[in-house]
């Protein structure tokens, strides 16, 4: 047998056979891990999640005209001045009055799968109109019409000029369509008729031209500013606002959440560090009897240094092990249960958890350490 | 050259002379007792020889080199290299096995040699005992570990105080027949006790009272009855 293994086999045997001693620090440390590496995890997690979270009040920024109405075209060269992978989605609306039933209602074109990125929140009994001759139907429309998905309508458009000159054909302002779906969304969208950009424009007879656009682009709000400040300035037609309350409220609130898990963080580990260094004071001082024996049979202060770093460092690593695995279902369960998604697994965190804990355990048992080589093994040795 | 001298060895606490001139010298081989009352300093003499602490004046040549002026590093070397310690309070680490104390010594002497602890194990009789924890042992069978571990490195002098106070007479007799059989090996062995019977199996016995060394008997017949047959007064 070496050294290093009877070290291991003296340090192994002094935790597993004191165990009962032993299990106030294991606990400190674990808990203490756990909730620093459940905090870490929420501390960079929540931000994603919050981000998705507050997305889902709509979009963050919009784009007017200027004078009246603008095409894709302006959307497009809005859009260019916007990191690409920073655009979750970009949706332009018209609206145009038309008529169901012969009673006038507010039709919006719009592009269907964009609105989905644009307005997550959007819930559909039914489907999104995947094509020609399909709408999505505000609930309380539906409610006043008696109308379900799957049912026919008439919805008519009457032309801003409506007399003929001499000679020409009228339009064809009449489309039957099918309701694919009944829009909930416990707001004044449930009071419009979504339709396709191509069906409003055949309605309509007027191609290009669009009313508003709505943006979701994952950005913090200097960003989202700079952006804004960017299209409005640079591109003619286009007026770039945020909606301000979403996105200052989600800064602000991820700010102080921040703030609040670091505050959590430095406690929790000075706690931790208090906790065990104790522990580790009452071990050295139960155990001088044990350190001067130790010395008296030729152990140097180095030795013990070592054998009482040892038990501390692997009192750590066992500690943070636990810690990590009880911080991931912590910060699991806060996850389900405030934000209602689960969390991302991060492997890093592992290792990372448990080196601080052997660091955070090593630092806390220096002062009793030091205290242990200070035994005087005559005086010990002695007697009571 | 003696193995041991105690030139001129005081150790005072305050105003009490634990240690009052005390001269002493032990040959390379020899076994010796110490006796005295209690309180008279035969701990605090054998903790000056054993390098756990040094005298206030005087010297302590051991191999001829004075440990009174040796550094703590160096006293805590000479200790392990040369120097078997037994205690009265049979003191073992309480979370390691019998071999595992054994070991300890060898550990921090040179190497472990689970081998060779178990043969020392064996010499006290207590081979079958090797994996038990203290707790699980008689006082006697943890002293007699502590017999395997002070004799395990092989030291040029084994140190007891007060070896046998805690034991009954079975065991008393096991420990005194190891003595017989280390100092048969050559060790040199020094022994504090307060009983006559295990003082009076040595070679010499030299007795303190109140830190002076006053009295010293040689056991002329050592090899074969016990007896004393010269007391010299000093
Ligand atoms: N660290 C100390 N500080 C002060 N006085 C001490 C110290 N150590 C020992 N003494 C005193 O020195 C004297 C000798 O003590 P020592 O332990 O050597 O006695 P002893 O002969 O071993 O006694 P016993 O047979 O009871 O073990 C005692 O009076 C004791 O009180
Ligand atoms: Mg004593």
């Amino acid at each position: 047998m070496n050294k290093r293994k009877m070290f291991l086999r003296m340090i192994t045997a002094s935790l597993i056979r004191r165990r009962s001693r032993m299990i106030v620090a294991l606990l400190s440390i674990a808990i203490g891990a756990a909730i620093l590496s459940g905090l870490v995890t929420i501390y960079v997690d929540v931000p994603r999640q919050m981000g998705a979270q507050f997305r889902n009040y709509g979009a963050n920024m919009i784009f007017t005209p200027t004078d009246g109405h603008f095409t894709s075209d302006d959307i497009t060269k809005g859009k260019s001045y916007i990191d690409s992978k920073d655009i979750v989605g970009v949706t332009p609306y018209r609206y145009e009055s038309v008529r169901i039933h012969e009673l006038p209602v507010m039709a919006a074109g719009t592009d269907m799968e964009q609105a989905k990125l644009t307005s997550p929140y959007w819930s559909v009994e039914g489907s999104y109109p995947s094509g020609s001759g399909q709408i999505l139907l505000g609930a309380s429309l539906a409610e006043q019409f008696r109308l379900g998905t799957g049912d026919e309508v008439t919805v008519n458009y009457t032309p801003e000029n409506p007399e003929p000159e001499e000679g020409e054909t009228i339009l064809d302002n009449t489309m039957d369509m099918t309701v694919a779906g009944i829009l909930e969304t416990g707001g004044p969208e449930e009071d419009y008729v979504y339709i396709t950009m191509t069906d409003l424009e055949e309605l309509t007879g007027i191609s290009g031209k669009i009313d508003l656009a709505e943006l979701s682009v994952s950005a913090k709000s200097d960003k989202l500013n700079e952006y804004a400040d960017n299209i409005s300035a640079n591109v003619p037609g286009v007026s770039a606002r945020l909606v301000k309350r979403v996105t200052e409220s989600e800064s602000a609130v991820l700010t102080k959440l921040q703030a609040l898990v670091l505050l959590v963080t430095v406690i929790v580990l000075a706690l931790t560090m208090i906790c065990v260094a104790t522990t580790m004071t009452a071990v050295v001082t139960e155990r001088r009897r044990e350190i001067g024996l130790r010395k008296a049979i030729g152990a140097s202060n180095g030795g013990i240094i070592a054998e009482f770093m040892g038990e501390g460092i692997l009192l750590g690593a066992a500690g943070g092990t636990i810690g990590a695995a009880l911080g991931f279902i912590f910060a699991q369960q806060v996850s389900i249960n405030v934000f209602s998604s689960s969390i991302s697994f991060m492997p890093l965190l592992i290792p990372i958890t448990i080196l601080v804990s052997v660091a955070v355990t090593g630092v806390s048992c220096l002062l009793p350490i030091r205290s242990a080589t200070q035994v005087d093994p005559a005086l010990v040795l002695k007697g009571e | 050259m003696s193995l041991l001298e105690l030139k001129n060895i005081y150790k005072i606490y305050g105003d009490l002379h634990a240690l009052d001139d005390v001269n002493l010298k032990v040959e390379k081989g020899e076994w010796l007792s110490i006796m005295g009352p209690s309180g008279s300093g035969k701990s605090t003499m054998m903790n000056i020889i054993g390098c756990m602490d040094k005298p206030s004046k005087g010297e302590v040549l051991l191999d001829g080199v004075d440990i009174a002026k040796e550094s703590a590093k160096n006293l805590t070397a000479i200790r392990r290299d040369k120097i078997g310690l037994i205690f009265q309070q049979f003191h073992l680490v309480g979370y390691l096995t019998a071999i595992e104390n054994v070991m300890l010594a060898q550990y921090y002497h040179s190497v472990p040699d689970e081998k060779e602890a178990l043969e020392a194990l064996d010499r006290v009789g207590l081979a079958d005992r090797a994996k038990h924890l203290p707790s699980q042992l008689s006082g006697g069978e943890q002293q007699r570990v502590c017999v395997a571990r002070a004799l395990i490195n092989y030291p040029e002098i084994i140190l007891a105080d007060e070896p046998t106070g805690n034991l009954d007479d079975a065991n008393e007799k096991i420990v005194v027949d190891l003595f017989h059989k280390l100092h048969s090996e050559g060790t040199t062995l020094i022994v504090v006790t307060h009983d006559p019977e295990v003082a009076e199996v040595a070679q010499r016995t030299v007795y303190l009272r109140n830190g002076k060394l006053h009295k010293e008997t040689i056991n002329e017949n050592f090899t074969g009855e016990i007896k004393f047959d010269n007391e010299v007064e000093i």
